[in-house]
């Protein structure tokens, strides 16, 4: 029993480490905060952490595969778009029209009230998740190396959002900002469940941030399941494999686009909350290029290696989780501000580099050149 | 020349094909120009010029990314190795600002070097770290403002002047592209490079040091993006924040486009030259057009995948 305990930690040392390293680090955070343990100290850090984790799980599934994907940040920032137009909750409707080429389409009206919302919802994930089966099948069909193949879309989508919004702007529903980015007794009153979240069953749990609980149920509605389904263990045969996957006869080229589509769908979530937190969206072109190497450091900490076939994407929302921290102490610390990039690069580059002290106790170099 | 024979070889394709697209680009912004303003200034060797002018900072960028892409490891520290070195010249100023400049690229690259080759990080993500120290670092020295010290004058001449009608920095990107082109060709050191990026367990059981061959790419990486960085701020007469941030990308997908392969092993460096070529006359000739920011990152992106579609298609996983 306690060898199995053993064997199953050293078969999961980096999330096991990225799980300690968050805990620890974030306990210190709360010891050393004013308000520590508070739920209003909670509800920021969750809002502050979703859209990483989310792209850090999107960037998981390609990377298992053994292909890196540099447009979820653009994903993400394109779907953001898309949400400025579709989530206004105007009553009666929002009115699309297309400007292009001097040319002037109108696009009909788009729901309003909830069911608008509700709509422009699966629409914006939707979108992310076309762009996302787009990256597969260029990746896979094409035969394009996956990195320099998302390079491409995620110019051309960063292009699309851009055409969108070629300054920032757009509008959400305030109450759709305020249910999403608050405590759950916060989500419940808005929307009005529960005896508006004053419910005594429902006391005890009001004070968790709402992005926590959408981060679990999506890790386990969407990442779990897809973990253990077919296309899932051909994900890791693929990563780990490639052509021992395809003489095992399993579905490779499918396994390819699913993961890039997951992850499209991934980074939408991200985009979709973070133009909900904001209320706008926002083609911003370093933010996104920030999110996609952030989403790259994330999977590492995480315990993912980027050769594929090793690691979870549950290890890489701690890894995410544990950046930000990171930032987070920063504002209690009162670190100058001018010097927080360069404690960010510190710690990134001694968190990757003690990782990586087990080559010296490599006996045949050869190892080494896997 | 092989472009003659009807057969190519497998690195002689992606060059040809490239080239030909920069005559397509040509001749669709020559029509463009001459239907609109009744003028073809894309055919004048004056414009010409000047833009290979500004495309010789890119073009240094790309050679020191090929060394590194070659042996199947990447680069992203570039953006701030360029800006450091830029701000460190022109705050040392004096005779001392080129070597000095230098010198910051060649540090860079040895702490690149030695994280990927020795203690075996995967240069995405060390890299990654490297950018953000030297950003931090960069930051906390300039106090986060534009710096306020100017480029020497020799910097100045270097990027900015003209010798018989024709940019210095043609000059500078020319020497650069020589020199790489002899080290890939006719060197130990080359062919080392090409055999560490096709497997480099086979080259270290040939006897190559790889490790220390990885640490040398690194560093000429690093230089290269110096070189790059301290050319730009005299071409600008200054450093400024984020000026490496445009040269990333476009690097990488000029190293690419001309036939490189982005697993390591393959290309030729004339290649990597009409790569840089391509994107910056396809650049010009999207501005000359007006075409707003979020056209250009559409075409930019669909250009890449449509010459990776022609000729950069991997083979199919068979066993």
């Amino acid at each position: 029993m306690l060898d199995d305990v053993a064997i199953r930690i050293r078969q999961n040392i980096g999330i096991v480490t990225a799980v300690l390293l968050f805990s620890i680090l974030y306990l210190l955070y709360n010891l050393a905060h004013p308000k520590g343990f508070s739920s209003a100290v909670l509800v920021q850090n969750g809002d502050e952490i979703f859209a990483l984790a989310m792209l850090a799980m999107a960037q998981t599934v390609p990377v298992l595969a053994s292909g890196l994907d540099l447009s979820v940040g653009a994903v993400m920032t394109m779907v953001g778009c898309f949400a400025s137009y579709l989530l206004t909750g105007a009553v009666d409707g929002t009115p699309l029209h297309l400007d292009i080429f001097g040319l002037q389409l109108g696009l009909g009206t788009f729901p309003g009230g909830i069911s608008g919302i509700l709509l422009g919802i699966v629409v914006c994930l939707a979108t992310g998740a076309l762009a996302g089966f787009i990256n597969g099948c260029i990746v896979v069909y094409g035969r394009i190396q996956p990195i320099i193949a998302t390079l491409a879309t995620g110019a051309v989508y960063i292009g699309i959002a851009l055409f969108l919004r070629p300054t920032p702007g757009g509008k959400i529903d305030e109450d759709l900002n305020w249910a999403m980015t608050n405590s759950l007794g916060d989500f419940a009153a808005t929307v009005h469940i529960f005896d508006d979240g004053a419910a005594s069953w429902f006391a005890p749990v009001a004070w968790i941030p709402v992005p926590f609980v959408l981060l679990v149920l999506i890790a386990l509605l969407v990442w779990v399941p897809f973990r253990r389904s077919v296309l899932g263990r051909a994900v890791y045969a693929v990563g780990s494999a490639e052509g021992a996957a395809y003489m095992s006869g399993l579905p490779i080229d499918r396994a390819k686009i699913a993961a890039f589509t997951l992850a499209g769908f991934f980074a939408g979530c991200g985009g979709l909350f973070l133009a909900i937190q904001t209320s706008s969206g926002n083609a911003d072109i370093p933010q996104a290029g920030a999110y996609t190497l952030n989403s790259i450091a994330s999977v590492v900490i995480g315990g993912t290696s980027l050769l594929g076939g090793t690691g979870s994407a549950i290890g890489s929302i701690f890894g995410a989780m544990v950046l930000r921290v990171i930032s987070f102490f920063f504002r209690i610390f009162d670190i100058a501000p001018l010097l927080q990039p360069l404690f960010e690069g510190l710690i990134l580059l001694a968190a990757v580099s003690i990782g990586a002290l087990g080559v010296l106790r490599v006996k045949n170099t050869l190892e080494l050149f896997r | 020349m092989s472009s003659a024979s009807l057969s190519l070889s497998r690195d002689d394709r992606p060059i040809l094909i490239a080239a030909l697209f920069i005559l397509v680009i040509l001749v669709a912004g020559t029509i463009y120009t001459f239907a609109r303003f009744g003028s073809a200034p894309l055919l004048s060797p004056t414009y010409l010029l000047q833009q290979l002018q500004i495309g010789a900072f890119l073009g240094i960028v790309a050679a020191g990314m090929m060394m590194v892409i070659l042996i199947a490891q990447i680069d992203l520290s570039v953006p701030w190795t360029l800006a450091a070195a830029a701000m460190m010249a022109t705050s040392i100023g004096g005779p001392l600002a080129i070597p000095v400049g230098l010198g910051v690229g060649l540090l860079v690259g040895l702490i690149n070097g030695i994280g990927v080759a020795y203690l075996r990080v995967p240069s995405m993500i060390f890299t990654l770290g490297v950018n953000a120290v030297m950003r931090g670092l960069m930051v906390a020295h300039t106090g986060g403002y534009a710096p306020q010290t100017a480029a020497t004058d020799l910097m100045r001449m270097l990027a900015g002047d003209r010798t018989l009608g024709i940019p210095n920095a043609l000059f500078v990107w020319a020497a650069v592209s020589v020199l790489v082109t002899i080290v890939l060709q006719r060197t130990a050191l080359g062919r080392y490079v090409y055999a560490i990026g096709n497997k480099e367990a086979a080259a270290y059981l040939a006897g190559v040091d790889t490790r220390r061959i990885t640490v040398i790419c690194f560093v000429l990486c690093g230089v290269a993006a110096a070189l790059a960085g301290v050319l730009l701020a005299g071409y600008s007469t200054k450093a400024y924040q984020g000026m490496g941030d445009a040269y990333l990308l476009p690097s990488i997908a000029a190293v690419v486009i001309g036939g490189t392969n982005i697993l390591g092993g393959r290309g030729r460096y004339l290649g990597t030259l009409i790569g840089v070529v391509l994107i910056v006359l396809l650049n010009s000739v999207l501005s000359i057009m007006d075409m707003p920011e979020a056209g250009r990152q559409v075409i930019y992106g669909l250009v890449i995948i449509f010459m990776l579609l022609v000729y950069g298609r991997g083979e199919r996983v068979t066993s």
